[in-house]
């Protein structure tokens, strides 16, 4: 388990009566709905009205995936109003930034995995020196200035324990230690709503995550290195010349340049290979390596060595 | 059932001792069919109606016959037939597949139900996972049959019920309207026992079943007369609900108009009783027929009249023709789900609510996540070899559809299910300059491409169709269907043979090729699209997660080997992304063990030769 600077988080321990609403949020085929569904079965045993409202369709091809439970005496919207989550668990880090408005200003809990699960979208762009579309906010950043709450490293707990899939559990463990229904109730939900032969793992997961404590690092220091977050934009390269050029004399029309383009921005005109689309050259050099007859000429100046 | 029986609580404290079992809108739905006594049940699947009829696999076959449909209007025949027959029976679709469906609706509400008929229709308001936000209301308007609208699973399942014994009694087809937010919201619901009642046996009176000229001139007036009547059942149930509200009734001081009433149905209630629960409510079992008689006494006790609906303001409008003045679209949206902030919006637009405060502004810019094939995924592929031979591309309805989206970026059009063959048709005998190609999932092409297959052949198109042939019903969950060889039940299937069936209607041209062999599918792609008249190529290789999750030995980058050329990102497999390490200033590629099946599919494009298999 890494450090992390994060602050304090030592809310009281509340026993609710009153009722709360909990939005769960993640990718697909992190566990959402199992811990939404841990959630509601405990809300219900203890004798309250539940909803728990989700939108599948899309929750198994890597898109948001997003649960709202909510339980009181009475509850009449399945789905959370924005700024009335008191507690927002996320298991992946930029799905938590995305939903935080949804907590209430100043009161809702943050509980989140500070894994990153960084999507082919936010990789698009191969030119030199291209940040990554991910988000730049660490926990350090979030946890204790923007929300009260905590960002562990869930998937690593749980990697340890031997299952990286009980990541959810970790967290719903984490939740328990500050929602202070007895820990029996917990485990009993946890081994209802675990799939078969998982209860075990389960278990253990749910109290990790009920045992753990931040580590006490000093926010101020420079020094602390937040492994789990994205590695800062790279610096702009502002003597960046890149071209790609095709001499018609040499080209023979083989098209395998054409083929091979991983950016597609060449083309064949006739019998011979043009540049169809040069801004969207990176310079990679696949043409130029690649052509049988040294037709292609790539001009790549300015970048790093 | 799976779900444990629990004691359910009330809001008083006191233990309702009736079984209550945590059941979403659809197995709600699906429990008050059973127990109203259901025979027959049949559907394709479709986001968010799919886990009705999968529950129905929870229930004993021998009192409830459940099958998977090719299509909706399959479907709906099928219950159709029963109920001829003499039993209850439904159909569930989505509200698009009731497009699909429509003509054996409009048919059927002059015919008329014998044995209870529902049509589950789940809308999907928002546009989470469809291609528009249809409303079903106007549906039933059109088909003069009554609509039911529950606001929650404990009212999916007692409208279910009522919607049988509405339909027997005034001999129609009903429609049970859901929404996406109905269908996958789970509540604890009080549940009762099953009750079939007796086989009213065959229908029997062909001047009434055969839709003749004559006989469709004698039944259009039973329709209409059945309006009147089911207007006068809508406004005496009691499922029309009065609700006074919390408070005396006043508007707040300083609200313009004076006393204010709100008129809503299904899950608008919900939100009305959250956001406003002083103000009187009258909510309606359901849109069509309107509750007129209902709707003037309300109006009576009230100043003014708002109208709180999701999507089309079918309410509204009908109310207007009463002669009775009233506010709605010009509150909330006519777009999209409705919400307690939309809500809150609205009254306080209309003077009955203080403005909700000023929003702080998003301190983070949310990340983009669209969704993507699954690591693996052997469309993936297929689209690759598709793009890089620069077809134009007509796409169909399923997973594969997010080949539209980058990177893949290789489908140009897809209108709705089955439209792929039709389209390309279309495409090609305009003289469209590249070759045309259809891509076509199995299931899909079950549903609605074997009808615009056989036209492309008698009409000597000069077409490739794609069949993509994952063994599933893979967009919705993983459903079975006459290609998968297994039932609803799980139980063996003759099971369809594509490349016989493309030989029977005429093509000539007919290949089979796995599309994780990229090579080889480039080629078999080549060689069809230069084939003159219809070819066929049927990509096979099982879906990765269903039935079953495959998971191979996973690859890696060779990191010294890696130039960042990236071309394997052209895949758009979300098993690859950025390593920490640049080349040139471009970021080099790792592959994230855990998710990667091994497919291979990024090796076979790789420039460089450096992805290989994990070593130890």
């Amino acid at each position: 388990m890494r450090p992390l600077p994060n602050d304090d988080f030592a809310p009281a321990p509340r026993c609710v009566e009153t009722g709360l609403n909990i939005l769960v949020v993640g990718v697909g085929g992190q566990g959402v709905l199992m811990i939404s569904k841990a959630l509601a079965l405990l809300a219900q045993r203890r004798g309250f009205e539940v909803k728990q409202s989700e939108v599948h369709g899309m929750a198994k091809r890597g898109g948001i995936v997003f649960s709202h439970v909510r339980f009181a005496p009475k509850v009449w919207s399945p789905t959370i109003a924005k700024g009335e989550a008191d507690v927002l668990i996320a298991l992946e880090w930029a799905e938590g930034l995305r939903w935080l408005d949804h907590l209430r200003p100043g009161r809702g809990v943050f509980i989140a995995d500070t894994r990153r699960i960084v999507p082919p979208f936010a990789c698009r762009s191969r030119k030199p020196g291209a940040p990554s579309a991910y988000a730049r906010e660490t926990p350090a950043e979030i946890v204790g200035r923007h929300a009260d709450g905590c960002a562990l490293d869930a998937t690593e707990i749980a990697t340890a324990l031997g299952d990286a899939r009980t990541a959810n559990t970790v967290l719903l463990g984490r939740l328990s230690a500050w929602l202070d229904y007895p820990v029996g109730d917990w485990h009993a939900v946890v081994e209802a709503i675990a799939p078969k032969g998982t209860a075990e793992i389960n278990r253990r997961a749910f109290d990790a995550g009920r045992a753990w404590t931040p580590p006490r690092t000093d926010i101020g220091d420079p020094g602390t290195a937040d492994a789990t977050v994205a590695s800062p934009p790279l610096a702009a390269l502002p003597d960046l010349h890149i071209s790609v050029a095709i001499d018609p004399a040499w080209c023979k029309g083989c098209a395998i340049c054409v083929k091979l383009c991983p950016e597609r921005c060449l083309a064949m005109d006739g019998p011979i290979a043009v540049v169809a689309t040069p801004s969207a050259c990176t310079g990679c050099r696949v043409c130029e390596w690649l052509c049988p007859d040294f037709a292609v000429t790539v001009r790549n100046e300015g970048v790093p060595a | 059932m799976t779900a444990e029986t629990l004691e359910a609580v009330s809001r008083t404290g006191r233990t309702i001792t009736t079984e209550a079992l945590p059941l979403t809108g659809n197995e709600a739905i699906t429990r008050g069919a059973w127990e109203a006594g259901v025979r027959v049940a049949a559907a394709y699947p479709g986001t968010p109606s799919t886990e009705i009829l999968e529950s129905f696999a929870d229930y004993d076959p021998a009192e409830v016959t459940a099958q998977w449909s090719v299509n909706e209007k399959v479907a709906l025949d099928t219950a159709i037939g029963a109920s001829f027959a003499g039993v209850r029976a439904l159909a569930a679709m989505k509200h698009v597949g009731l497009n699909v469906a429509s003509d054996s609706l409009m048919s059927m509400s002059y015919i008329g139900a014998h044995g209870g008929l529902v049509i589950v229709v789940c809308d999907d308001p928002g546009i989470h996972s469809s291609q528009n936000e249809q409303d079903t209301r106007l549906f039933a308007k059109l088909a003069g049959v009554p609509i039911l609208e529950p606001a929650d699973a404990q009212e999916a399942l007692e409208y279910t019920k009522v919607a049988f014994a509405l339909s027997e009694e005034f001999e129609t087809p009903v429609i049970l309207r859901g929404t996406t937010r109905l269908s996958h919201t789970r509540s604890v619901v009080r549940v009762g026992a099953r009750t079939v009642p007796p086989s009213r046996g065959f229908v029997g009176d062909h001047t009434r079943t055969v839709t003749i000229p004559a006989n469709a001139r004698r039944l259009h007036p039973k329709v209409i007369a059945r309006e009147a009547a089911l207007a006068r059942w809508f406004s005496e149930t009691p499922l029309t609900l009065r609700d006074d509200g919390d408070g005396d009734g006043s508007t707040p001081e300083g609200a313009a108009g004076g006393r204010c009433g709100i008129v809503t149905t299904g899950i608008g209630y919900l939100y009305v009783k959250e956001a406003a629960p002083h103000l009187p409510v009258l909510k309606l079992a359901g849109s069509y027929p309107l509750a007129a008689e209902a709707i003037r006494a309300f109006a009576a006790t009230v100043d003014r009249l708002i109208v709180v609906e999701e999507l089309e303001p079918a309410l509204e409008e009908a109310i207007r023709g009463l002669g009775l003045p009233c506010e709605g679209k010009s509150l909330f949206p006519r777009l999209g789900e409705l919400s307690v902030e939309l809500l809150r919006e609205g009254l306080a637009k209309a003077g009955l609510m203080a403005p909700p405060g000023p929003v702080p502004p998003a301190a983070i810019a949310p990340m983009a996540r669209p969704p993507v094939l699954c690591s693996g995924c052997p469309h993936t592929a297929s689209f690759l070899a598709l793009r890089s031979i620069g077809a134009h591309v007509a796409g169909d309805i399923g997973c594969y559809t997010l080949a539209a989206i980058d990177p893949l970026r290789s489908m140009d059009t897809c209108v709705c299910m089955g439209a792929s063959i039709g389209n390309a048709i279309g495409m090609a005998k305009a003289g469209a300059e590249k070759p045309v190609v259809a891509t076509i999932g199995d299931s899909t092409f079950l549903h609605s491409g074997i009808p615009p297959l056989i036209d492309a052949v008698y009409n000597k198109a000069d077409i490739t169709v794609v069949i993509l042939d994952n063994h599933i019903t893979a967009m919705t969950g993983g459903q079975d269907h006459p290609g998968t060889g297994r039932t609803l039940r799980g139980e063996p299937a003759p099971r369809v043979d594509y490349a016989a069936l493309c030989r029977a209607v005429g093509i000539d041209w007919v290949r089979v090729v796995d599309p994780y062999d990229v090579g080889r599918l480039m080629q078999t792609l080549r060689e069809a699209t230069a084939w003159r008249g219809v070819s066929v190529v049927i990509a096979e290789r099982p879906c990765v997660l269903d039935p079953v999750k495959i998971k191979g030995a996973p690859l890696m980058v060779r990191p010294e080997g890696c130039i960042a050329c990236q071309a394997c990102m052209n895949l758009g497999c979300p098993s690859i992304t950025w390593s920490g390490e640049l080349f040139e200033g471009r970021h080099k590629v790792a592959i994230d063990a855990t998710t990667c099946i091994g497919c291979t599919l990024c090796a076979q494009v790789c420039t460089t030769d450096c992805i290989q298999p994990v070593t130890a």
